[in-house]
């Protein structure tokens, strides 16, 4: 079993660390905007535009990565992706009904006579309401090892409610980076107060984790292991430190820093997850089914392994070309 | 492993990898049967309306800005920008809906991921990588790229854009095919293992199924096309951009319907050689034998297993699939257990969808080359407003015969999941029926809303171009040439 150089072990585990690498990629993406649309109530009409104008060019290939990611859940770990999503039958719904709400406002608000498009601002707030709580009630779920209790449904409705504000903070950081003058300064308004959940949330999640499980918690608690995590929530203190210092001072004059916020939120979700992905290994549903015996054959992974080491840099190379072509200030968008 | 069933409270199915997959038929889960296959082919058929839109209008806009490119006409980019538009408006419904496709296999399927997940995954993570993030990327340069990129950057997005629609065209339809016409794989332990790529993606359906399915999608555009056009004209609008398009949607829509009904025929003599009982469903043709009529209409009775009214043309079927008048056809009959119970799918709803393709592809063939002869005859100005309303009226009826289609060859496979290998009943989750029925009604709704909504705001959009609002104010360089000043007071 421990040996790397066999397939039946290292075919699960790349494709458990693609997996989450697709849906750290996803939450920090399609985290910023949906949290834009968190925002939406909050701004007046003229910024309303602005603040979709500046995820229009982006928003669709973020979500491609949960397309991703659910994929890959499906085509690596086949028996794990029905019980998961079974489990989860019903917020999956929920989170369905929010994606469809807000992908097609983006379309339909810009596009309907305009006495209609209060109402598609509407449904975009809502789409990304339902879409940002449902996963994050179905983060909740998981950690708790999928089990339809009273208390567990509680933290459930507590996770969903702090990755929901979690999520409008990198939405208000995405909008600190790409906007100017008034809605810069509002945006920073915003992130102070969704910082909290940014706290609430991780710290919670990370309480919380070690006592579902003896297994988890002896991970994080026994010795030497003790020491050489203490790094992950150390480094973690100092970006929340860096980043309740810097939405106190932002806007800068000469708009200095503008991307602080937004890196620093980027990193805080990433440890998060890692500190995640490491307390639930070797589990693919949790304490109950690992990668291992999840996996799918080895040949049909390592078919399409291949396929991924060619088109994953690709696709990561014209990702980075789009955000270079729409890069600075978001200005109205333009069909022509 | 008992004690474990509780943890996921009611919805647990641990126990299906455990117990094997075939434990469920009998009780409650039939009900969750049902409404999970009313679901899935609701979702689905939301979801297929607009890729086939957006499948050939990609195409169409890479033409319409390759001719730009060529000729500098001003027209073709006001046909582009509001094309672009619809294009826009459709992809966003196809993502959305995609999206929702991709969760149903694990809510509502797990069955299927467990028993042929070795050979779909790799398909549908193939279609991920090389179509969705492709078409994703570039649609961002594509619909808000023209002033921010030069002319050829966006002009290659274009192309991205379509190759991707067209390349998740491909992919889907190759495990779609697959579950027809299923090979290059060895069951173990009931699992289904791969053992020959080549023969999977090349299985004996896929070609017919593809080129079938992308002229319907060619088909769906030219009418969209030739109707929204004839409709701003019927409005008054006299624009240079307007009569081009209905030239466009006329022209197209006569050049591939022949090809369409060519290839439909091909796709029915191989759908005769790999499943039998799917056209003897389509012909409603109950008993085998030669001389079998091309029965125009019926009413099939499936209980008591007989034609309650026929009209038909002698010997047609059989000289259709076999090319000759006393060629052998299979009938239905043939395809029923020792105990009666039938192996065959359920005739009527395949006999009347096959109709309903079939008879709007021979009315798309009249309208189509009809419209071909006033073009000649009046030029695209000054059609005649009979023609135009029928035009306008069929803006649609590419999804009616694209719906119809799909509905012949997926109802046609029943029992089957996977031919011959999975049945539909032995994939179904155990989610209780009252959940599976609550969030039917849920996307049921949505579905609706969205589908006026979408047809509601593309005539909006005619409206106000036939208005004569300007699309675009911009100056547009040409390939080549280099960028021009803005217009002052832009
Ligand atoms: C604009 C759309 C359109 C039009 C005009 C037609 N079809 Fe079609 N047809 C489709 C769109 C389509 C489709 C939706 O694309 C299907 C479903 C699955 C597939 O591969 O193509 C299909 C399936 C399909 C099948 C079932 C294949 C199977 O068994 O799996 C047959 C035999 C035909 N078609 C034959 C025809 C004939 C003889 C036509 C003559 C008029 C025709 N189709 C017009
Ligand atoms: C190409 C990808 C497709 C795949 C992988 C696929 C897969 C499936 C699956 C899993 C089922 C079983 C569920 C059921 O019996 O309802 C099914 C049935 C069905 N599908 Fe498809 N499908 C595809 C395309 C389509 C399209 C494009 C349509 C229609 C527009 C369609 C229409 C239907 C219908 C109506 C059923 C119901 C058949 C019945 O239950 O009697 N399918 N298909
Ligand atoms: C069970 C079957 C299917 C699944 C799971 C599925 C899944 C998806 C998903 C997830 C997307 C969104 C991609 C994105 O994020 O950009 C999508 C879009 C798309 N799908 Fe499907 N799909 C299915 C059936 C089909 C069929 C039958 C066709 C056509 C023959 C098709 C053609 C497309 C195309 C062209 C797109 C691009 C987006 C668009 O133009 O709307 N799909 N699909």
């Amino acid at each position: 079993m421990e040996t790397f150089g066999d397939p039946a072990v290292w075919l699960p585990w790349t494709f458990a660390a693609l997996m989450g690498l697709s849906i750290l990629i996803y939450v920090i993406l399609d985290g910023f905007d949906l949290g834009v649309g968190l925002l939406m109530p909050l701004a007046d009409d003229a910024e309303k535009d602005l603040l979709v104008a500046s995820i229009g060019p982006f928003w669709d290939a973020n979500e491609t990565w949960l397309v991703l990611a659910i994929g890959l859940l499906l085509v690596a770990f086949p028996p794990a992706h029905g019980i998961i999503l079974t489990a989860l039958y019903f917020p999956v719904f929920v989170m369905l009904v929010g994606l469809i709400l807000r992908g097609v406002s983006f379309e339909f608000r810009a596009k309907a006579p305009i006495a209609q498009k209060p109402r598609w601002n509407l449904a975009f707030f809502l789409g990304s309401l339902l879409a940002a709580m449902s996963q994050g009630f179905m983060l909740g779920m998981y950690v708790m090892g999928l089990t339809w209790t009273v208390s567990h449904v509680a933290f459930a409705l507590l996770t969903a409610v702090f990755l929901t504000v979690g999520y409008s903070f990198i939405g208000a950081a995405w909008l600190i980076a790409k906007t100017g003058g008034d809605l810069q300064a509002r945006a920073v308004g915003w992130a102070r107060g969704g910082i909290w959940g940014l706290i609430f949330g991780i710290g919670g999640i990370s309480l919380a984790t070690p006592f579902v499980s003896p297994r988890i918690f002896d991970k994080w608690f026994s010795l030497p292991e003790f020491f050489y995590l203490s790094p992950m929530p150390l480094l973690s203190l100092a970006l929340v430190g860096y980043l309740w210092w810097q939405i106190r001072h932002l806007p800068r004059p000469d708009d200095r820093r503008a991307w602080g916020p937004f890196a620093a939120a980027m990193a805080l979700f990433t440890l998060a997850f890692g500190g995640m992905a490491y307390s639930f290994y070797p589990y693919v549903v949790p304490e109950q089914i690992t990668i291992y015996d999840a996996a799918a054959a080895p040949e049909s992974l390592s078919i399409i392994l291949i396929g991924t080491l060619f088109v994953l840099p690709a696709i990561l190379g014209y990702t980075a070309l789009s955000y270079y072509i729409f890069r600075g200030k978001a200005t109205e968008l333009r069909y022509d | 492993m008992a004690p474990d069933d509780q943890i996921f409270g009611n919805y647990l199915i641990v126990s299906k990898a455990r117990v094997g997959l075939q434990t469920q038929s009998e009780g409650e889960p039939l009900d969750t049967l049902i409404l999970s296959r009313i679901q899935f082919g609701a979702n689905i058929s939301f979801h297929i309306l607009f890729p086939t839109i957006t499948i050939a209008l990609g195409w169409a806009l890479l033409f319409f800005r390759l001719r730009f490119n060529a000729t500098g006409e001003r027209k073709w980019m006001d046909v582009y920008v509001f094309w672009v538009k619809i294009f826009a408006l459709s992809f966003a419904m196809g993502v959305v809906s995609g999206i929702t496709m991709s969760f149903q296999f694990g809510t509502n399927w797990p069955g299927f991921m467990e028993t042929v997940g070795n050979v779909a995954g790799p398909l549908l993570a193939y279609e991920v990588m090389t179509a969705f993030f492709l078409e994703a990327v570039f649609l961002g340069i594509m619909l808000f790229g023209a002033s921010r990129v030069k002319p050829w950057v966006h002009t290659l997005a274009t192309f991205l854009v379509a190759f991707g629609t067209t390349m998740s065209a491909f992919w889907i339809l190759v495990l779609n095919s697959w579950m027809h016409t299923p090979q290059g794989y060895e069951l173990r332990d009931g699992i289904v293992h791969a053992t020959d790529w080549f023969a999977i993606i090349f299985n004996p359906s896929m070609p017919y199924r593809l080129v079938h399915m992308l002229l319907a999608s060619g088909l769906t555009v030219a009418f969209l096309v030739a109707g929204i056009s004839a409709l701003r004209l019927l409005w008054g609008d006299r624009a240079e951009s307007v009569k081009t398009t209905l030239r466009f949607g006329i022209i197209t829509g006569a050049a591939l319907i022949p090809l369409q009904i060519l290839a439909g025929d091909f796709h029915g003599l191989n759908t005769l050689e790999h499943q039998p009982a799917k056209v003897a469903a389509m012909e409603g043709n109950w008993e085998t034998g030669p001389n079998i009529p091309l029965l125009l209409f019926a009413v099939p009775d499936g209980d008591a297993r007989q034609n309650n009214f026929e009209i038909g043309v002698p010997s047609g079927a059989s000289i259709i699939l076999k090319h000759k008048p006393s060629g052998v056809v299979p009938g239905l009959n043939d395809f029923v257990a020792e105990d009666g119970t039938a192996l065959h799918p359920p005739v009527a709803p395949v006999f009347y969808s096959f109709r309903i393709m079939v008879g709007t592809g021979m009315a798309m063939l009249v309208l189509s080359w009809g419209g071909l002869y006033l073009l000649r005859r009046y030029g695209a100005g000054d059609m005649p407003t009979v023609p135009l309303v029928g035009f306008a009226a069929m803006s649609f009826s590419g999804w009616i015969a694209t719906l119809a289609g799909w509905y012949t060859t997926e109802i046609g496979r029943q029992p089957w999941l996977v031919q011959g290998v999975l049945s539909t009943k032995d994939a179904v989750s155990d989610v209780p029926a009252g959940m599976v029925m609550g969030t039917l009604i849920g996307y049921l709704a949505i579905y609706a809303a969205l589908t006026i909504a979408y047809i509601s705001v593309i005539t909006y959009l005619a409206r106000k171009a036939s208005r004569g609002e300007p699309l675009s104010t911009r100056r547009y360089p040409r390939s080549g040439e280099a960028e021009v000043a803005v217009i002052p007071g832009e």
